[in-house]
């Protein structure tokens, strides 16, 4: 019983994470039709510029703020500079992205070292709490509960305000969204810059329990692009469902099949593929 | 070209080499070339810069001069990864043309070694690969060690917890590579010789980021549970083990590097408590040890753990032999000869000798992870002495048996 109740609640903290990493890379293809594979080096470079953040301020919501700001940042100068004179082509825009996220890692290399490096939760969140016999650290229920907080500021974004209308509008049909006016290549900008904000906000986030180490935006970013498979591209609550999917599976997978944990990760997303490609919500 | 092309112009070339080498007088311009194989990327990166150091400190202690001969380092980068670590020696070997090598830091990178160095006939010390096998079945004249082996400390601890802390079931859990399970099977043998009984081994992969589903799956109704972690590993467990509320209420036994002095700086409370048993604690109150804490604290800020004690060990078994031959590296039969009948008096972690297969035989030290003016340390509680790789064992029959692996000795008690 303790068993479950505890790779339940990895699981569910886990599935969080993803859905910080995944909801970005989903808006991005959504509505820019990008694959944006610098993704995971963004989740890295957030993980690393909040670590130097807290080791300087002592503050973990300063490192979280100045992590995303920084990371957005460099999102909209790759889109603004590079990405937009690769307009409409798929391929290169892949490559590019993929390139990026060379040059990323291993500057972050270059920076930072090769050394892992622990990031330190913030007092009072780290203690542990009980529950029905299993004792569980509170950080790790505070990232599921703001995963979920998120998705809701995310869901809201989408569905109640002017600016979620246009990006629908976007993703639903981008020329006559142009024709009507909708100003498409700042609002791709602007999401562009929320989805590396999210990402970082992921590497930050996931810190405690990850830490920032070379390789990490390796080991996360295939998880990300399994959950947008699964989810659907494009889809807010596809994200959401998938993340928590894959959070189970890979927890489960790693304590009951060590060997096969990548096994019980992706056969999900091959059979997704295999009978409704478009994903559990996709939109295109 | 060619293999056998490739053997007979590098043979002509070492004959040349040599030739043109016994001609010149020695003590003229020739550097020593000493090769150095650590890691500094991925999981073992914070040991391995630590390992450097150790062996930057004593070439700086010796102004880089040994027996009156300069002493020119290269230092290599295998990243953990035993595919790399061959690359290197080669390039340590082919392109730097070193007399003799110091290093790698992991087992299962000295195994990947080991037929290279044989091949090419090139002296190896290693200042911390504890692969045990080394030095017992696939033993060679090219291979010494300046630090224990894996399950030379494992063994008496194993005994320890069981006759000593009255333990009677533990569950293992330890990085799944060559020198996890050897940790692991020593301290195995040993407790279950005493009347213990391990009840569960569990294996994360080298480099698991989150012990989350390990936790889950660990059982909580033992006595003790026995962490074999190098590296970031050890760091992460702790801190696992005291979210998931084990610490407390069951014991952390600790491999010997799983709380190094490399590891206990960016460890808290959660490690408190801990033992571990090693060959080394920079807490050891002999001169020569507070002679070198002292000059590592001044040169790098930190208290040297394992690593940088064997590197600078090894150093100290290169001078020594260096200047039993007045310097003459290049005869390489003298050399290892000298090598393996090396004794040095004066190590930090005490008086070293080696044993007819290369391997030291020394004290091992059961310590105690305390604070002490605001730092975490690894306090000595109490010394077995004399601790060969073979323990009480007979040796004949100890070389007979399998090596120690993932399942040797099998897991007859696991549930």
């Amino acid at each position: 019983m303790q068993f479950w109740l505890i790779q339940t609640m990895n699981g569910m903290a886990f599935g969080s994470l993803l859905f910080l990493l995944a909801s970005g890379f989903s808006l991005i293809f959504g509505l820019m039709r990008i694959v944006n594979l610098t993704h995971g080096a963004y989740f890295l470079l957030g993980a690393y510029i909040g670590l130097t953040v807290v080791v300087r301020t002592g503050s973990f919501w300063l490192a979280v703020a100045a992590a995303g700001v920084a990371v957005a940042t460099v999102g909209v100068l790759i889109e603004r500079f590079l990405l937009r004179r690769l307009h409409g082509r798929a391929l290169p825009q892949v490559l590019l992205t993929l390139g990026l996220a060379f040059i990323i890692a291993d500057g972050v290399l270059w920076v930072w070292g090769g050394d892992p490096r622990p990031i330190p939760a913030p007092p009072f969140l780290s203690g542990s709490f009980t529950l029905a016999g299993a004792t569980f650290p509170a950080y790790r229920a505070f990232l599921f509960l703001l995963g979920l907080a998120v998705a809701l500021l995310l869901w809201l974004l989408q569905e109640r305000t002017r600016l979620g209308a246009m990006i629908r509008a976007g993703v639903d049909d981008q020329e006559v969204a142009r024709a009507m006016g909708i100003p498409v290549h700042r609002i791709f900008t602007l999401v562009f810059a929320l989805g590396a904000f999210l990402a970082a906000l992921g590497g930050i986030l996931g810190g405690p329990i990850l830490g920032a180490y070379p390789g990490l935006d390796g080991d996360v970013l295939p998880l990300a692009l399994v959950v947008v498979i699964l989810g659907g591209l494009g889809s807010l609550g596809g994200a959401l469902l998938g993340s928590f999917i894959i959070g189970f599976l890979h927890n489960f997978g790693q304590a009951l099949f060590p060997d096969f944990a990548y096994f019980t990760l992706f056969l999900p997303m091959v059979l997704i593929l295999a009978f409704r490609p478009s994903g559990l919500f996709g939109r295109w | 070209m060619c293999r056998l092309t490739r053997q007979v112009l590098g043979a002509s070339l070492a004959l040349l080499a040599a030739m043109a080498a016994l001609a010149a007088p020695v003590q003229a311009a020739e550097p020593i070339r000493l090769g150095f194989l650590t890691i500094k990327t991925g999981a073992l990166a914070a040991p391995g810069k630590e390992m450097e150091n150790g062996i930057l400190l004593f070439l700086e202690e010796n102004q880089q001069t040994l027996a009156g001969r300069k002493v020119e380092l290269t230092s290599l980068d295998t990243t953990g990864t035993p595919a790399v670590s061959l690359t290197k020696t080669r390039e340590l070997v082919e392109r730097a043309k070193v007399h003799v090598i110091i290093g790698p830091l992991a087992a299962f990178e000295a195994y990947a070694i080991i037929q290279y160095v044989n091949d090419n006939k090139v002296p190896l010390i290693s200042p911390s690969a504890a692969a045990d096998d080394l030095t017992q079945r696939k033993a060679t004249p090219y291979f010494v060690r300046a630090a224990s082996t894996s399950s030379q400390p494992m063994h008496p601890f194993g005994t320890y917890a069981a006759k000593t802390l009255g333990y009677k079931r533990i569950a293992t859990i330890a990085d799944d590579f060559a020198f996890g399970h050897e940790l692991v099977a020593g301290f195995h043998r040993t407790f279950e010789d005493a009347g213990g009984q391990v009840v569960q081994k569990l294996w994360p992969p080298l480099g698991t980021v989150d012990f989350g589903p390990y936790m889950g799956q660990l059982k909580k109704d033992v006595d003790a549970v026995f962490g074999g972690f190098a590296g970031i590993g050890g760091v992460r467990f702790a801190k696992a083990f005291q979210e998931y509320g084990l610490k407390g209420k069951v014991a952390y036994l600790a491999g010997q590097v799983a709380v190094d002095e490399a590891l206990l700086r960016n460890m808290g409370d959660e490690v408190l408590g801990a033992l571990s048993t090693a060959h080394y604690s920079a807490a050891l109150q002999n001169p020569t040890n507070q002679r070198f804490v002292q000059a590592y604290r001044q040169k790098f800020g930190q208290d040297p753990g394992y690593y940088p004690e064997g590197a600078y060990v090894a150093g100290q078994m290169l001078k020594q032999v260096l200047t039993k031959l007045g310097g003459r590296i290049e005869d390489r039969e003298a050399f290892l000869k000298a090598l393996r009948e090396v004794s040095v008096p004066d190590t930090p972690a005490g008086p070293l000798r080696l044993d007819k297969h290369g391997q030291p035989v020394q004290n091992i030290y059961l310590r105690k992870v305390e604070r002490k003016d605001g730092r975490l340390q690894n306090t000595v509680v109490h010394t077995f002495e004399n601790i060969s790789q073979f323990y009480t064992y007979n040796e004949a029959e100890y070389l007979k048996a399998p090596p120690y692996g993932r399942d040797v000795p099998p897991c007859k008690h696991c549930q």
